[in-house]
């Protein structure tokens, strides 16, 4: 591809998009979240959605969706410089915050990577303008971290392919668009080398969605059963078998929402995933003002504590994209950003469920806030498990940051069918 | 650690290269009984190289390799903590920043520039013992008479406060605080040394039973020193981070090397997942130490108003898991690790010691929220 125009210079573009954003889109009212999702209706998490498509649009329409997309594919063509520049000068403004994961990343960015130019074409606009949201079909019931040890079959049927199995922990896809889905396409080879990624359409014959209720009453997730879905060959991103390859690169994307990926819209300062919508525990301060406990050395302690360490993520995060950026270490080293981002939410939780103490497990309405560092505590460990484990993310780093032995996998050269699996749970 | 532009790699090379055939381990621990714990000569050509003049401004004497003074002071420091190196960098150059800043003419001619040559050494008298050991906490009494003022109390720890021959005192005043720049043989102060940690490193209690200084020793104005003191206190730690991150990286790197090495059970420690994860752990605690050093510096440098929260935000995060990633260290070296032959010792005394002094962890949280309550940041 030839590129011969002038790119803008980051501080040109910066002007414009201050200008742009104050006249087009709206001031954030709060805190620029969602709230608790436990306390969300469907209505209002339809009425949610339909606003960020409509924000998405915005961004489209004012030139200022795919910042770093090809022009060719409906984006910008411009820089990461462009992106971190819009990026702050988003600060204080609504943006659609449903889009950026995992819509933008890892989906789109897979796609960018892997697709064909047609499949590019056909895709990645309707994405930039907020028309189509997509959904990661990677996880599976028996499956857990071992992605590349999925169940669910497509058998090829002249020019479709015919699937069959279960995906589970979908955000969203009761209301989502499209999805991203890894099969298996081979059982008579060993794991990694039998497996095919695809693009499928979420409602349609054979897809049954099932929705998950989680403890704190949030209904989010999905498990969805496909029943002879039958999805054509032009659909399928990457070679037949060679999935993993896809694989791979698609959860490297993952990690990166965590700070680094090039493509995700968010306001500075602000991890792309939301860690805490309560706001931390610094939202605490005119609780323990109005407790009569700022005077408490032990509650600065911790209040202090949960401030540096979101100080400190947003350092960390910067400075592992600059070392990324600039090859000083393997991109791998996202892995360092999302084990950061699991174990201090898990803290950041804890200080707030310490912090608040007694009302944080019995709570009468109008302590509808405090009663929710409770339930968030309940739910600590979401922010380990939710997008790869932390334990996957320690290996990631002692394996290929650090280039420690790899884990014996006792998988690697029989052929899938034969490997012992989990007897079926659901 | 940080981003450097090819003169600051220049520099910190040379830092280097002087501290790695000055200052081997083997020779630290036959300093360990000196008086000095350093060779005042080496002393003077680190001065050379330039050690002493990065954070003051060229008008006063002084000069940085980058126009970011403190950048290039954290580079030292960083390989002071890679080295586990002697010498008074935190008391030189803490007193000739506040020199160089607010220092009278005679006191850059005289003093500074000595400072600046590395011929007399500075100490910074802030800290004082129990009950007034809080960060900030200021007792020592200076009460103006004729001509002058007296000061009453007692500093402790100074680090280097037995060799420094010009100390800066921080004291109280009707007018709130003031700072001093004393000559080591006044008379009425008595200097006592203290056992430490650090075998690299000297302190000393300083007791002030009314010592009598003219007005020319003022360093600074009433009403703004308290403004200084907090940037002194900020460039302080940003030193102390700058020598954990290296002494830290000295450790995990020596470490990660003995678990390739290391065989137990037929295989290298490094194989084990338990061991690994450890190391990914400290992995993501060491970049994240010189990620929040590299911002604290950067905002020093820029007198940002963040300043002070990134700054103890280093030293919480820092202070509080440099000690336990080089603990860790020892528990991956088995007994040999808690051995005085074995280096880790020295590096495992210079992450102790710097995480306790200019403020614990816990008080550095403590100012953060401070500066937020203050603030009325609710979000």
């Amino acid at each position: 591809m030839t590129d011969d125009h002038v790119i803008e210079s980051v501080e040109s573009f910066t002007a414009r998009a201050r200008l742009w954003l104050a006249e087009n889109m709206p001031r954030t009212q709060d805190s620029g979240r969602r709230a608790q999702p436990s306390g969300h209706s469907d209505e209002e998490e339809l009425a949610h959605i339909s606003r960020n498509r409509d924000l998405q649009r915005r961004l489209f329409d004012g030139g200022f969706a795919g910042i770093c997309v090809p022009a060719d594919y409906g984006g910008q063509g411009l820089t990461t410089a462009h992106q971190e520049a819009f990026n702050r000068e988003i600060r204080g403004y609504e943006y659609p915050a449903e889009t950026q994961v995992p819509t933008l990343t890892p989906c789109m960015s897979v796609i960018l990577e892997f697709g064909t130019h047609e499949q590019k074409k056909r895709h990645v606009p309707p994405i930039l303008k907020g028309e189509t949201l997509w959904m990661q079909f990677l996880s599976e019931p028996g499956g857990g971290s071992d992605v590349a040890g999925a169940l669910t079959t497509a058998v090829r049927d002249g020019e479709e392919w015919v699937l069959n199995g279960s995906k589970i922990w979908t955000t969203g896809a009761w209301w989502a668009d499209w999805g991203l889905c890894l099969v298996r396409t081979n059982w008579d080879v060993p794991k990694h080398r039998g497996l095919t990624v695809f693009m499928l359409e979420i409602h349609q014959p054979g897809i049954e969605i099932h929705r998950i209720e989680m403890l704190n009453g949030s209904r989010e997730f999905c498990q969805e059963f496909l029943t002879d879905v039958r999805v054509p060959d032009s659909q399928r991103i990457g070679q037949i078998d060679e999935g993993w390859a896809v694989g791979t690169r698609w959860m490297y994307h993952e990690r990166t929402i965590s700070g680094g990926s090039p493509y995700v819209t968010s306001p500075a300062g602000r991890p792309a995933v939301a860690l805490d919508p309560t706001g931390g525990a610094v939202a605490l301060i005119p609780f323990a003002r109005r407790q009569g406990l700022l005077d408490d050395t032990r509650v600065k302690e911790l209040i202090g504590e949960a401030h540096a360490l979101s100080l400190v993520g947003t350092a960390l995060t910067r400075h592992i994209a600059e070392e990324i950026r600039t090859e000083s270490m393997t991109n791998q080293a996202a892995a360092i950003t999302r084990l950061w981002f699991g174990s201090s939410a898990v803290r950041n939780s804890t200080i707030c469920f310490e912090l608040v103490g007694a009302n944080a497990v019995a709570w009468s309405d109008e302590d509808n806030d405090l009663g929710q560092r409770g339930v968030r505590f309940l739910m600590r460990q979401a922010s380990c498990i939710a997008g790869g484990t932390t334990e996957m993310a320690r290996n990631a780093i002692s394996e290929r940051v650090l280039g420690m032995p790899r884990e014996r996998t006792v998988d690697k050269d029989t052929p899938f069918r034969d490997v012992p699996r989990s007897a079926p749970n659901r | 650690m940080f981003q450097r532009n090819s003169e600051q790699q220049l520099f910190e090379e040379t830092t280097k290269k002087f501290l790695d055939t000055s200052y081997p381990t083997a020779k630290l621990k036959e300093l360990v009984d000196d008086a000095s714990g350093y060779e005042p000569a080496f002393w003077q050509q680190g001065a050379e190289l330039g050690w002493t003049s990065l954070v003051v401004p060229d008008d006063a004497g002084g000069g940085s390799i980058s126009t970011q003074g403190v950048k290039d002071l954290s580079l030292v420091a960083y390989q002071f903590g890679l080295h586990a190196a002697p010498g008074p960098l935190m008391g030189s150059n803490v007193v000739a920043a506040a020199l160089g800043r607010w220092g009278s003419k005679q006191q850059q001619l005289g003093p500074l520039a000595e400072l600046l040559s590395g011929q007399a050494v500075g100490a910074w008298a802030l800290a004082e013992a129990p009950p007034h050991d809080r960060l900030g906490d200021v007792a020592l009494l200076a009460t103006e008479i004729e001509g002058g003022f007296r000061l009453q109390g007692t500093k402790s720890p100074v680090e280097a406060g037995l060799d420094a021959a010009h100390i800066l005192v921080t004291a109280r005043s009707e007018a709130g605080l003031r700072q001093f720049l004393v000559p080591a043989d006044s008379p009425y102060l008595t200097r006592s040394p203290l056992h430490g940690l650090d075998t690299t490193r000297r302190f000393a209690r300083l007791d002030f039973d009314g010592v009598q200084l003219p007005t020319s020793s003022l360093v600074g104005a009433p009403g703004e020193t308290e403004g200084t003191v907090n940037w002194l206190t900020d460039l302080a730690v940003t030193i102390q981070l700058a020598e954990m991150c290296g002494a830290m990286r000295w450790a995990f790197d020596t470490t990660v090397e003995w678990a390739f090495n290391r065989y137990s059970f037929g295989r290298p420690l490094a194989s084990y997942q338990e061991i690994k994860h450890r190391f990914a752990d400290m992995k993501m605690c060491l970049e994240a130490s010189f990620a929040i050093t590299a911002q604290a510096a950067d905002a020093v440098d820029r007198d940002t108003p963040d300043r002070s929260e990134l700054v103890s935000a280093g030293k919480f995060y820092v202070g509080r898991n440099g000690p336990e990633l080089l603990q860790d260290c020892v528990q991956l070296h088995g007994g040999i690790g808690l051995t005085f032959d074995h280096d880790l010792h020295l590096f495992l005394r210079r992450v102790t010691t710097n995480a306790a002094l200019f403020g614990t962890p816990s008080q550095h949280a403590t100012r953060l929220t401070d500066i937020l309550a203050s603030r009325g940041v609710t979000t």
